[in-house]
């Protein structure tokens, strides 16, 4: 009985330790391989220089230019999704009858729950053409539709989040404000926003983090470019974008070519992992605040 | 079913010294409690007979319900939990390191200050006790669910409903299941942590009764914030004051003539 | 002082119109999606379409591959997420509460939770394809999604346990449960509509994912329903995919009926979990 007890323990500790196994395989996987990459091309020509070309003769890896597509459609999202995520927050939170709000959440987790595929077509044959019609000299490929997709896709995201903060404001806090005759506008933004911008921030810099790692919508939709530029109508690249168009291809397993995939992947892992980090250490430090 | 218990029986048997049949059922000596670096149980020592009620009353945070759990070792599971002195049962040491908890609290059950029925029927509740002993013989399942249920006096009011889950019940019967599922495993000693501070007065006077009737085949100790019922159901009285046993008697001698000042003035309610 | 308060109420109306119209804007992007998909795709949604091979001709293409590599990779992804991440959410949550060990798990599971799952895809092809040599099979692509749906499922499984009350524990040890009779008897099923609902929902997740399955090379071109774990397979997003890059409007028209298909079964899955999650809540009342 007790043999058995401890075998089961050691079973569940064994299961348990698969993730252990899973990120020590990620930082294995990313380091080796990109550990050649980087002996056969210097680190400061990945960081600085502002060309990406690996797949033609005139080689250039300077990631920067993946880097700014990267940045470019995750900004664009998170612009399109803070406003509107945040005000569904405050809405739902302050202003919207309880029923009202008891349906549209499970609706809202729909957007959540769409394959990504789906919402690069979206980009593509829909968003993409309805842009066109505004922006005449806007591309068949560019940074904006598939960033506004990315930006509705993650509404759901930002605008949980922040309701959970804005819900764990203490109610006298609440209490307090509308006792001195603030109106229900005043007290969500004098009081509550601010109260809860820890929990806010978190959101954001976990959307951010979702729409750099976003795959997809962007291989769809932005185009196969990489270049260092901030115009929303033209196509760039992303990093993941880059993983993908390699995947692709016939890229000899081996080749420079192949390595890139994982020195572009290591640059992916440590934009995600330190944004993901910045928000854990600002969600603990806001429990304590309240506990 | 049947060797099982004869098998237990013998165990405790070979424990016990010879010619000791009716000696004491639970003796505690020098028992110290530390959570960590607080010392909650003082140097209590104290001898319970067989087929008693025995209250434990004091003020909250005395050190009552801690005691009581040290009985069937609940307190193992708390972190920063170590005790010094002994407890025995029938004369086997409980914190002996051969024993195993789990047969310990088969001989030692466990009622609780809320009640806690499992969320499944009433049958299940009860015969969970046997199921993890592997006992699945239908016949010796339904037996025992009627003779626990009649036992803790609520078999007529479920009998026609052992399927319903038991927490459509109310809580004074919920409480009466919690009973019947401990006395399932047959135990020798009931443990009981307020089991009527969540009840209305009528379910609390159907308990009451009810530990009366056990103690002829059991031997109970309740933990009570409530003079009254310590006065009404128990035997023997032992007050606790901030981790010690101050007073330990017979109920109408503590109530009639205490010992201590201190338990004076806590049965006559100058502090609780 | 009246006027100041007055603008202060024509403010908080005008935000409340604004935060309907905002989550209404949500529901208005839903809508014009879907309209435009259904218009698209549901003209093509006929018994050739679900019964046909891959073709060059997007009239004759259909999607039985990638439906059956779908319908497999659920089947092998499950079989081995659902142990793995109900077992350490048991852990975590039930054994190894306070040990350093757990807590470095734990630290370890939100942060694998934020890895974007194309690096997934990269730590899969390295070691699932290459080093184990398992090459583009349906197991490959099965193990790289269990590794990525793992975290929702432990954290849905340590959510649901945290749920039940101490007291379930405390009355089955009292009985002479041991730990793990306690978590199998009784903690488990209490807690079983929680983990069940999440599951399905990590599950659902899966069968969307595109990306990790491209990396390791699932994207190829196959006439085959595959029969075995070891076999080369598509998926329907794989296959939405490529018709997606593909120039003929047939293709796309192609794309949007196979999008309406896995769109079906993600909201199939996603109500059966908003269901339960309902029913559960609806039903445990401690």
């Amino acid at each position: 009985m007790k043999t058995k007890e401890r075998i089961i323990e050691w079973v569940l500790l064994l299961c348990a330790g698969v993730s252990i196994l899973t990120t020590a395989g990620i930082l294995w996987v990313l380091i080796s391989e990109s550990s050649v990459f980087f002996s056969r091309v210097p680190i400061t020509q990945f960081l600085f220089d502002k060309q990406w070309t690996p797949l033609f003769d005139d080689k250039h890896f300077g990631i920067m230019s993946l880097v700014a597509g990267t940045m470019l459609t995750s900004f664009i999202a998170v612009g399109v999704a803070l406003p509107i995520g945040l005000t569904i927050a405050v809405y739902l939170n302050e202003y919207a009858p309880k029923s009202f709000r008891k349906t549209i959440k499970p609706v809202l987790e729909i957007l959540a729950a769409i394959p990504t595929v789906v919402y690069g077509f979206f980009a593509l044959m829909v968003v993409t053409p309805f842009l066109q019609g505004i922006f005449p000299q806007m591309g068949g490929f560019n940074a904006l539709s598939p960033g506004i997709v990315m930006g509705i896709m993650i509404i759901p995201m930002i605008s949980s989040l922040s309701e959970d903060a804005l819900y764990a404001v203490p109610t006298s806090l609440r209490e307090a404000s509308y006792g001195i005759g603030a109106s229900r506008f005043q007290t969500s933004f004098r009081v509550l926003v601010p109260a809860a911008s820890s929990g806010i921030i978190v959101s954001v810099i976990l959307a951010i983090s979702r729409a750099i790692g976003e795959t997809m919508i962007v291989a769809i939709a932005a185009g196969q470019q990489p270049r260092l530029t901030f115009n929303p109508f033209v196509p760039v690249e992303t990093i993941t974008t880059y993983i993908v168009q390699v995947s692709l291809g016939d890229v000899v397993q081996g080749s420079l070519e192949y390595q890139t995939i994982f020195a572009a992947g290591i640059a992916l892992f440590v934009l995600t992992f330190i944004l993901n980090n910045i928000s854990f250490y600002i969600k603990k430090k806001f429990q304590e605040k309240y506990e | 079913m049947v060797t099982d218990m004869t098998k237990q029986k013998s165990d405790t048997d070979n424990t016990k010294t010879a010619g000791d049949v009716t000696s004491d059922k639970l003796v505690a000596e020098l028992v110290n409690v530390y959570y960590d670096k607080a010392h909650v149980i003082k140097d209590v020592s104290l001898t319970i007979q067989p087929n008693t009620v025995t209250a434990f009353i004091g003020p909250s945070g005395c050190g009552k319900s801690t005691f009581l759990r040290l009985i069937n070792r609940m307190n193992d599971y708390i972190d920063g939990f170590s005790k010094t002195g002994s407890i025995l049962i029938d004369g086997a040491d409980i914190y002996d390191r051969k024993v195993r908890v789990e047969d310990l609290r088969k001989q030692v059950g466990m009622v609780f200050q809320k009640p806690n029925p499992f969320p499944k029927s009433i049958y299940e509740n009860v015969i969970y006790g046997l199921r993890i002993q592997g006992i699945n013989n239908k016949a010796v399942l339904d037996e025992t669910v009627e003779r626990s249920l009649r036992r803790a006096a609520i078999w007529d009011e479920v009998k026609d409903n052992l399927n319903k889950s038991a927490l459509s019940l109310s809580g004074g019967q919920q409480q009466r299941i919690c009973i019947a599922r401990t006395l399932a495993v047959e135990p020798s000693i009931v443990l009981m942590d307020e089991p009527a501070s969540a009840l209305d007065p009528i379910s609390t006077a159907k308990i009451e009764e009810l530990i009366y009737e056990l103690k002829t085949q059991y031997t109970i100790i309740i933990v009570t914030h409530n003079m009254q019922q310590a006065g009404r159901v128990s035997d023997k009285v032992a007050f606790f004051y901030i981790g010690e046993l101050i007073e330990f008697s017979e109920t109408k001698e503590i109530f009639i003539n205490p010992k201590k000042e201190l338990t004076q003035n806590y049965i006559t309610g100058r502090f609780g | 002082m009246s006027r100041r308060f007055d603008g202060n109420r024509i403010k908080d109306k005008v935000f409340q119109w604004f935060g309907i119209a905002c989550t209404l804007f949500g529901l208005l992007m839903l809508a014009v999606f879907l309209i435009s998909v259904l218009k698209e795709g549901i003209p093509r949604l006929n018994a050739q379409f679900f019964t046909s091979l891959p073709s060059r001709k997007p009239e004759e293409a259909g999607i039985l591959i990638p439906l059956f590599g779908t319908i497999w990779i659920m089947v092998l992804t499950s079989l081995v997420a659902i142990p793995l991440g109900v077992a350490s959410g048991i852990y975590l949550e039930e054994y190894g509460k306070k040990n350093r060990l757990a807590a470095l798990i734990e630290i370890n599971i939100t942060n694998l939770a934020g890895v974007p799952s194309i690096i997934y895809g990269l730590l899969a092809l390295e070691i699932f394809v290459r080093i184990l040599g398992l090459g583009k099979s349906l197991l490959a692509g099965s193990l790289t999604l269990a590794l990525l749906i793992l975290p929702i499922i432990i954290v849905a499984t340590r959510e649901a346990l945290k749920a039940v009350p101490k007291t379930i524990r405390e009355a089955s040890y009292a009985l002479g449960a041991t730990k793990w009779q306690t978590t199998w008897f009784q903690v488990l099923p209490a807690s079983s509509g929680g983990i069940v609902t999440g599951v399905i929902l990590a599950i659902s997740r899966a069968i969307g994912e595109t990306a990790p399955l491209i990396v390791i090379g699932a994207m190829l071109y196959i006439t085959t329903i595959p029969s075995s774990p070891m076999d080369d397979f598509s998926v329907l997003p794989i296959q939405i995919f490529n018709w997606l890059s593909r120039p003929q409007k047939g293709f796309i028209i192609n794309a949007t009926a196979a999008i309406i298909v896995l769109l079906a079964i993600t909201f199939i899955l996603n109500g059966i979990a908003i269901y339960l999650r309902n029913r559960w809540q609806k039903k445990v009342k401690w």
